[in-house]
């Protein structure tokens, strides 16, 4: 599988030595020629100077025949053209872009980038998931559609205290997928009821995730 | 018509000042506030600052209400993202892009975008000018 890495900050530099150790057929695009220089001594013939934006770069990178490009610079409007320059001019399967501003990740779905990664965003699930006060956290949102799985723990002043699931009238496009109480999964039917404590897990769309969160958490 | 226009180079700040003159509701941005100083002191428009990949800042400018956005600051690939941005996430009816480099306007064209590629403009200017001249001389011999 060939792998072409476009731009050698600190996170193409560690992405293309990990591919590299990994096995993986891996070439590198930087800009720099300083750093070009730098990264040949250490990797060998593994870097390419020139910019990943330029088609000429990306033919002579032999980017047609690469299974995934991976754009990682500083910049999200280099990322994004680099993603959609190897995907119309070369057809590469699978874009990647590393997103600076958390903001662009679902510009950049909207725009065709197959996979978006934002640190930002990866930080700030991390916290969602791990703080105990935690509100509504994003288990996982589905590709290609705006739903997403979603988990809150429902507090004692939550108007769905005590009712059962039938009786809810939850947001449009939510369907709870599954309570836990304590350490016991119920899988829920019309009759279940909800007690404070329970984590709630939901299929959720996005225009529907702040009602919900209001009414589990507060 | 309200039009917001990316970049206060020499091409943005030129096509801003003549849009106000003719009575057109004008926004630039541009990162560089110093850059404002090409628009001149009878520059009826409004500026901001910052960048045109953030969709705070178009939205700062009033994208939701414009006819036309026109992408010209010298960065090929900030044009390009912010025109995609005005025209996916704003809809902006018209939108316009700068693209230096011939091999990407031609596939943002195909994409959809309307590019302006100022190098091959230049590039035919230049070329018909001298062929001209070329043939011009040519008769003059004869």
């Amino acid at each position: 599988m060939y792998i072409v890495v476009v731009g050698g900050g600190k996170v193409g530099y560690y992405l293309t030595k990990t591919l590299v150790n990994e096995g993986y057929e891996t070439l590198l695009i930087e800009r720099n020629p300083a750093k070009v220089a730098t990264f040949t001594e250490r990797f060998g013939a593994v870097v390419m100077r020139g910019d990943g934006a330029e088609a000429a770069t990306l033919q002579e990178a032999g980017v047609a025949r690469a299974k995934v490009v991976i754009a990682v610079t500083g910049d999200d409007e280099d990322n994004l053209v680099i993603c959609q320059m190897a995907k119309t001019l070369f057809n590469v399967d699978h874009v990647m872009a590393r997103v600076n501003n958390p903001k662009n990740e679902e510009i950049f779905k909207r725009l065709g980038i197959d996979t978006t990664v934002s640190v930002t965003n990866l930080i700030l699930s991390y916290i969602e998931q791990n703080l105990p006060d935690r509100e509504l956290s994003h288990l996982l949102t589905l590709t290609h559609s705006d739903l997403a799985i979603v988990e809150a723990r429902v507090s004692p002043r939550s108007p769905y205290v005590g009712k059962a699931l039938s009786e809810l009238k939850l947001p449009p496009d939510v369907a709870v997928s599954a309570v836990i109480r304590g350490e016991h999964l119920l899988i829920p039917g019309p009759d279940t009821h909800l007690a404070p404590g329970d984590d709630v897990i939901a299929l959720a769309h996005r225009s529907s995730e702040d009602e919900l969160r209001n009414s589990l958490t507060h | 018509m309200k039009v917001i226009i990316l970049g206060c180079g020499r091409v943005g700040s030129t096509l801003a000042r003549s849009l106000d003159s003719s009575n057109h509701e004008v926004t630039v941005i541009d990162w560089n506030e110093q850059q404002f100083q090409r628009l001149g002191s009878n520059f009826g428009g409004e500026t901001v600052i910052g960048t045109g990949i953030d969709e705070d800042v178009l939205r700062l400018a009033g994208i939701e209400y414009a006819d036309v956005f026109v992408a010209v600051t010298n960065g090929d690939n900030r044009n390009i993202m912010a025109s995609q941005i005005a025209r996916t996430v704003f809809d902006v009816s018209h939108v316009l892009t700068r693209i230096y480099d011939p091999v990407r306007a031609t596939m943002y064209h195909q994409l959809g975008l309307d590019t302006v590629c100022s190098t091959t403009t230049m590039a035919d200017i230049m070329q018909s000018k001298i062929t001209s001249e070329a043939a011009i001389q040519e008769t003059a011999v004869v």
